[in-house]
């Protein structure tokens, strides 16, 4: 992996600095925002008061009948479906714009245009609603119970659907030496990338396509998505995801004010623009999460896990959003729980249930965070019972290294790691027996640790059997030079804070030499990229590294025999490298540069039975088996808890991650922080509390806290590198890890702290008051 | 979230803001509570006055024992030490911990304590001191005591037709000891819980404990928040408050208890 002058300057390994920061850091970034196009209409939606009701009429405003847009006004546009091929599965229809019933507060009913925002929301302002509301299904846990009103009157009960497991557990209460149960409880989120979501659409009379520029990051699979719900072929839809300012999957979704924003722009023949403000991401659009757990589970004395028993609800809210579904979060909790562990039995029921609350869509660690934090306070509840480590009782139950790749019970496939030594590398550099003695002075002080690991890049094999809309196969790149040398990457993979446009550089790089600074990956455009399923789950760095390399190989091969043909060589007698077809016996040598200049503008030089394809490529990856890879982690937490305001304090913070092969150290670096950033925010601040009757109570970030600088400590970093056996280079998929631990690691440590105060927090955020009301219970 | 259309005037001086008001406009001063207000259409004013213009509204002017803070001294002229003296250093703490610089750039702490947020700073702090509001309407200048200048939730003892003008405050004597505690998770987060303790030499102990969604209780005679054991009279004070949740009513206590520690050690 080092390149000819040996030291690893920019290729895979490099710490480079990222391309694209040139543009971000001078403010040249370019969102959809920041776009604006002559004559420009500008969106408000009129959205739903209340949570559950039937819609009886809407009366426009005088003189706004063209002006204001119902779903009835919306010929030919049909409703979102996002099905799931599991057995059992109830399908949702979301009207693009509410028919005969609202569903959740901030459902759109009617699309308000003006050449202003503020004019479009006079005419929301003025739109008066007829409704007649209904009992409204807020919780979650008694959704399911007869009698209950239902939120898809054609459904038998709310839920999309249930998933089980059973294995024989009826042993392990005789011959367990602990046995416990915890019910536990994560918050519905929101997401909250810097940039909302916001879409500007326009219609090309001569090309007779819709210009979708939308803040996404999966611009394909939108593409995909519009056309259908729209009825266009989809050459006649092209999708731009400009400069993204943070996506985390919530840019992953076809959002209904897309469709009708690109029903509109046909219609009226004018440019049509929405752009989400932060009212409408928090209350209308942008939830996640909310897992509901009773876990029990036994383990013998030495701390080893007999058996586990999960019921778990995801509240999915009201429709199944394009094209992940509404199951993504509760049917992969059964295949998630056995985390990191060699678990023996396992039996489990997951709930979908279905509620008048904006649809669950997924977020960074999608359920693996709840999971995590499931888990792993349930791990320290046994160990606190059998009075042993939080270290013991993992080390008793983590897969070890020599049994890789590992096998779990209900068929996840671990590709390589030794996942003990994270844990014992954390404890090395942790001052337990400090933090003991602090505790036995009367200090209420925590440590607490969280070992998983994260299932990413995972490809057909695994989501062929989900039957979801989406399944991604081979992942393709285009590599092309230029006539001026310049390497150009396509792929389909978006780039919103990842920096691929520097990774994918650093791979082209690694194979053809070519200096970073003469790729250029173009990425976040139906026209330009070939198919991709886009940037999520963790596969950009596996799967487009993977097809940028393997594009770029075959696109060595063909400037090989360019190279050896103008050096008089036999093609075996030159090779690639630094740049250059060389002869081997150290002769002359010829740059990719000239070579491209050859193919393009001095073709009379090319030898008579040279490759017609030329100096452009497409190539397409995935690896074999494509089950995914997983990189893990142990996170290890030490707090203060302020006993009389229930305040957490961290002071310190570690991580040990094992991502593989890394590309780029300091982007993964960025990568982790990020997501333990995000991870705290779930951990002790984030919450959108809904009442009784379905109402979302943070309507602005004054009220959804989320971490800021001076709340998120300094992150100590330690990378392990194990080399997926799979991958291309080695690498693995890490980009929602970071977010994944913190959760569970950060209400260890302050269980750890409150234990001796007969005190447990089981439900997040551990806000002041849940500490404090933890306190108060132990009284 | 973009205002309902409102019309825009910058007064020249404040008999024209009188009549703007008097004309049904709302008086703006830094925006930072009005404007996110007018953006969320909470509030859909057809006129703004903008006072920022407004000959002496902002500064600070010192007269013999009394200092004399404009309505439309922001808080960051305050944390920058606008106000001088011990009264200075005083409000410099409250200033800075107020939110975060951008929006201590443009909010005043006339705006701030006319709009009555129970859990806003000023709100919490200002009725401590023996000091007076002055208010200006048409019959000229008025003077409010501050310990009865908030009458409820985001209600003041202002008319319709008055302007906050400024805020007088008595300069402190050597020897006073302050103590001042809030409860909020990260900046610009309103606090959950504030408690303030003011002892002059020669006076009663004043305290005042805020932000729970009641307008802030003052506490004439605080003396017993400065002795080593105050748990009892935080207990006291705040079980007089009526029904809190128990953890708002735990943070209440801690807040008396820890601005009196404050207090105490404050040399
Ligand atoms: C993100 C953010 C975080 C914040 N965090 C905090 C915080 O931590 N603590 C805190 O205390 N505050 C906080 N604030 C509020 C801030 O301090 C405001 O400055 C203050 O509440 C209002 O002052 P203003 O000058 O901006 O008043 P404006 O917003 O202009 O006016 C507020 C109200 O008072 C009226 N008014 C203004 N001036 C006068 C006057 N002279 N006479 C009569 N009526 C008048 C207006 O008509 C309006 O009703 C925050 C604000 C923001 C935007």
């Amino acid at each position: 992996m080092t390149s000819p002058q040996g030291v690893r300057a920019q290729g895979v390994g490099a710490s480079l600095l990222r391309k694209e920061d040139a543009r971000f850091l001078h403010g040249r970034g370019r969102y959809v925002a920041d776009i604006t196009l002559p004559g420009m209409l500008e969106v408000a939606f009129l959205r739903s008061p209340v949570a559950h009701a039937r819609l009886l009429g809407m009366t426009k405003p005088e003189g706004a009948a063209e002006r204001v847009f119902t779903f009835a006004d919306l010929d030919g546009v049909g409703h979102i479906r996002a099905v799931s091929g599991l057995p059992g599965f109830r399908i949702s229809e979301q009207p693009v714009l509410a028919t005969d019933k609202l569903r959740h507060v901030g459902e759109a009913i009617a699309a308000c245009v003006a050449p202003s925002r503020a004019c479009a929301e006079d005419l929301v302002a003025a739109c008066v609603l007829d409704y007649e509301e209904l009992p409204v299904v807020s919780d979650m846990l008694s959704a399911g119970l007869p009698g209950t009103a239902l939120v898809h009157e054609h459904w038998s009960q709310n839920a999309f659907l249930e998933t089980t497991r059973q294995d024989d557990l009826s042993e392990l209460d005789a011959i367990a030496a602990a046995k416990v149960t915890r019910r536990l409880r994560t918050s519905r989120q929101c997401m909250a990338p810097l940039e909302g979501r916001g879409v500007l659409v326009e219609w090309d009379p001569r090309l007779e396509q819709l210009i979708v520029t939308t803040s996404t990051q999966m611009p394909h699979v939108s593409r995909t998505g519009l056309a259908e719900i729209l009825g266009l072929d989809e050459g006649q839809v092209r999708v731009i995801a400009p400069d993204v300012g943070g996506g985390f999957g919530y840019k992953g979704i076809l959002l209904p004010e897309e469709v009708v924003c690109a029903h509109l722009a046909i219609r009226l023949g004018r440019p049509v623009r929405w752009i989400e403000d932060r009212l409408e991401h928090l209350t209308a659009n942008a939830n996640c999460r909310e897992h509901h757990y009773i876990v029990t589970a036994w383990a013998d004395a030495g701390g080893r896990l007999l058996g586990a028993e999960v019921d778990a609800t995801v509240d999915a809210g009201a429709y199944s959003s394009y094209p992940f579904g509404a199951c993504l979060e509760a049917a992969q909790i059964g295949s998630i729980f056995p985390g990191p562990y060699t678990l023996p039995k396992f039996s489990f029921r997951t709930v979908s249930a279905c509620t008048n609350k904006p649809p669950i869509l997924p977020y960074r660690g999608v359920a693996r965070t709840g999971v995590c934090y499931a888990l792993e306070t349930t791990m320290d509840a046994l160990a606190r019972k059998l009075g042993i480590s939080a270290t013991a009782i993992r080390l008793a139950n983590l897969v070890p290294p020599e049994a890789m790749p590992y096998r779990n019970l209900v068929g996840k496939v671990f590709d390589s790691g030794d996942y003990p030594e994270a844990l014992r590398r954390a404890m090395a550099s942790v001052d337990l027996a400090g933090i003991r003695a602090r505790q036995a002075a009367g200090e209420c002080v925590g440590f607490g640790l969280a070992v998983f690991c994260e299932q990413g890049a995972h490809g057909t094999s695994v989501y062929a059997g989900w039957g979801v809309p989406i399944v991604p196969g081979f992942e393709q790149a285009t590599a092309r030079f230029s006539p001026d040398g310049v390497l150009e990457i396509r792929t389909g993979v978006h780039s919103h804070g990842q920096g691929m446009e520097t990774t994918l550089a650093q791979v082209a790089h690694e194979v053809l030499g070519v200096e970073t600074a003469r790729v250029r990956v173009v990425h976040g455009d139906t026209a330009l990229t070939p198919y991709s399923t886009g940037t999520w789950g963790s596969r950009g760095a596996v799967m487009a590294g993977g097809a940028v390399a393997e594009a770029c190989r075959l696109l060595g091969e063909r400037a090989l025999a360019i190279g050896a043909a103008l050096l008089q060589a036999e093609p075996g007698a030159v090779e690639l490298s630094g740049g250059a077809i060389r002869r081997r016996d150290g002769g002359a040598a010829v740059t990719l540069a000239e070579i491209a200049r050859t193919w393009y503008r001095q073709p009379q030089n090319l030898a008579r039975d040279v490759d017609k394809g030329g100096l452009e490529v497409i190539a397409g990856y995935r690896p074999d088996p494509d089950t995914g890879t997983h990189s893990y982690a142990c996170h290890a937490v030490t707090l203060r808890v302020d006993r009389d305001t229930g305040e957490v304090a961290i002071e310190d913070y570690l991580v040990v991650e094992d991502g593989g092969t890394l590309l780029n150290p300091m982007i993964v670096d960025g990568q982790v922080l990020g997501g333990v950033a995000q991870g705290i925010g779930t951990a002790l601040y984030e919450e959108m509390p809904f009442d009784a009757a379905g109402q979302p109570l943070a309507g602005s970030l004054a009220d959804y806290l989320l971490p800021g600088a001076t709340e998120v400590p300094d992150i100590r970093l330690d990378h392990m590198e194990t080399p997926s056996p799979w991958t291309r280079f080695g690498q693995k998929g890490i980009g929602e890890s970071g977010a994944i631990g913190p959760p569970a690691a950060i209400v260890n440590a302050i269980n750890d702290a409150l234990h001796r105060f007969g005190a447990e927090v089981l439900d997040l955020p551990a806000t002041p008051a849940r500490v404090l009301a933890a306190l108060e219970a132990a009284r | 979230m973009k205002p309902a259309a409102f019309t825009y005037a910058r007064p020249a001086d404040w008999p024209e803001a009188l009549a703007l008001l008097g004309g049904g406009a709302r008086a703006q001063a830094g925006g930072q509570s009005l404007g996110p207000m007018m953006n969320l259409r909470l509030a859909q004013p057809g006129a703004v006055a903008d006072l920022r213009h407004l000959p002496g509204f902002a500064g600070v002017t010192v007269t013999g024992a009394t200092c004399r803070i404009g309505a439309g001294t922001t808080h960051a002229a305050i944390e920058d030490g606008a106000v001088p003296g011990l009264l200075g250093r005083i409000l410099a703490g409250v200033a800075r911990r107020i939110a975060y610089r951008a929006v201590r750039n443009r909010g005043t702490i006339g705006g701030s304590f006319s709009h009555a947020d129970p859990a806003a700073d000023w709100v919490a702090v200002l009725p401590v001191f023996m000091g007076e509001a002055i208010a200006f309407g048409p019959a000229g200048e008025r003077r409010i005591p501050l310990d009865g200048f908030l009458r409820g939730l985001f209600e003041t003892a202002l008319a319709p037709d008055e302007l906050l003008r400024a805020i007088e405050l008595p300069l402190l004597p050597a020897g006073t000891r302050w103590g001042h505690w809030k409860f909020c998770r990260k900046p610009g987060e309103f606090s959950k819980a504030t408690a303030c303790v003011l002892a002059v030499p020669g006076a009663p102990v004043r305290a005042v404990l805020a932000a729970l969604d009641t307008p802030p209780l003052v506490i004439a005679d605080a003396g017993a928040l400065l002795l080593a054991a105050p748990e009892a009279e935080a207990a006291r004070i705040v079980a007089g408050l009526g029904p809190l949740e128990p953890w708002r009513a735990a943070l209440a206590r801690t807040a008396l208890q820890r601005a009196g520690l404050a207090a105490r050690e404050d040399a």
